[in-house]
């Protein structure tokens, strides 16, 4: 009787083991989109979990990697395309526009005044807090090569690290929740 | 909560999170529950109508006790007791 229990006990453990080391607090967010609405989203829901003591990695990608450029930052040694696309994407988040009534800039304009308006922060307040928070920036090393954009042309961010898919996939398995944008 | 109910609470610390954007109030009261003592009671308010819903959220995921809502005009008043 005794040998029983002791077997479920361990059967148990090994069970609890496997639970706890298979899905953490761990939020991971892929952020494709470029656009200056959604990657507002991504950052409040971010700093929200933060918030919750969860533990937050996102995933920058595509469209998502130009808005990590600083403006005041330019990087060397780009070749022609590189140069291309460099010119053709926002320059960081001030630059960003937005995926509805953008008209011609001045959508932007306007939800930019109204946030101000409304004390929500701004996108560039609410990296500086991200930041302060821990929340880990991975970004796809081969949307930079595909577009040309170097890591000296990036945000002074605390917690960035240019990565592959394999490092989004694993933390992607350890987390209890996993979004796109 | 009612008036009295209120009144006979003994809070330890006001977190004022009024004319903050979510997640603004979270984020303060964040900050804040590490400046109380276990046990002790925080009082937040907020002018921000989903905090109502956040903060018993908050607790409940943060394991701290939500001791409920007062309704000023303009204003939401939330208390909650920190985890022993």
């Amino acid at each position: 009787m005794e040998n029983e229990f002791e077997k479920q006990f361990l059967d148990l453990q090994k069970k609890v083991n496997k639970i706890e080391k298979g899905t953490k607090d761990q939020l991971t967010m892929v952020v494709f989109s470029g656009d200056l609405d959604k990657i507002i989203a991504a950052m409040i829901m971010s700093v929200g979990a933060a918030a919750m003591d969860t533990q937050v990695k996102l995933f920058f990608t595509f469209w998502a990697t130009a808005a990590l450029r600083d403006k005041k930052k330019s990087a060397k040694g780009k070749n022609f395309m590189g140069k291309m696309f460099g010119m053709m994407l926002p320059k960081g988040t001030t630059k960003l526009k937005l995926s509805k009534m953008h008209m011609a800039g001045m959508g932007s304009s306007m939800i930019k005044g109204i946030m101000k308006k409304k004390n929500v922060p701004s996108l560039e307040e609410m990296f500086k807090t991200a930041g302060e928070l821990g929340i880990q920036i991975n970004v796809c090393e081969m949307s930079m090569d595909l577009m040309g954009l170097k890591k000296e042309e990036f945000i002074d961010y605390p917690h960035l690290k240019i990565c592959g898919v394999a490092t989004f996939l694993a933390d992607a398995e350890q987390s209890k929740v996993q979004l796109f944008i | 909560m009612t008036q009295e109910e209120v009144n006979a609470l003994n809070v330890d610390l006001v977190v004022d999170a009024r004319g903050t954007a979510c997640p603004g109030p979270l984020l303060a009261v964040k900050k804040a529950i590490g400046d109380v003592e276990e046990g002790e009671i925080m009082e937040v308010l907020s002018s921000n109508e989903g905090t109502k819903h956040d903060i018993p959220r908050w607790c409940e995921k943060m394991e701290h006790e939500f001791l409920g809502v007062f309704e000023e005009d303009s204003y939401t008043r939330l208390f909650l007791k920190k985890a022993e």
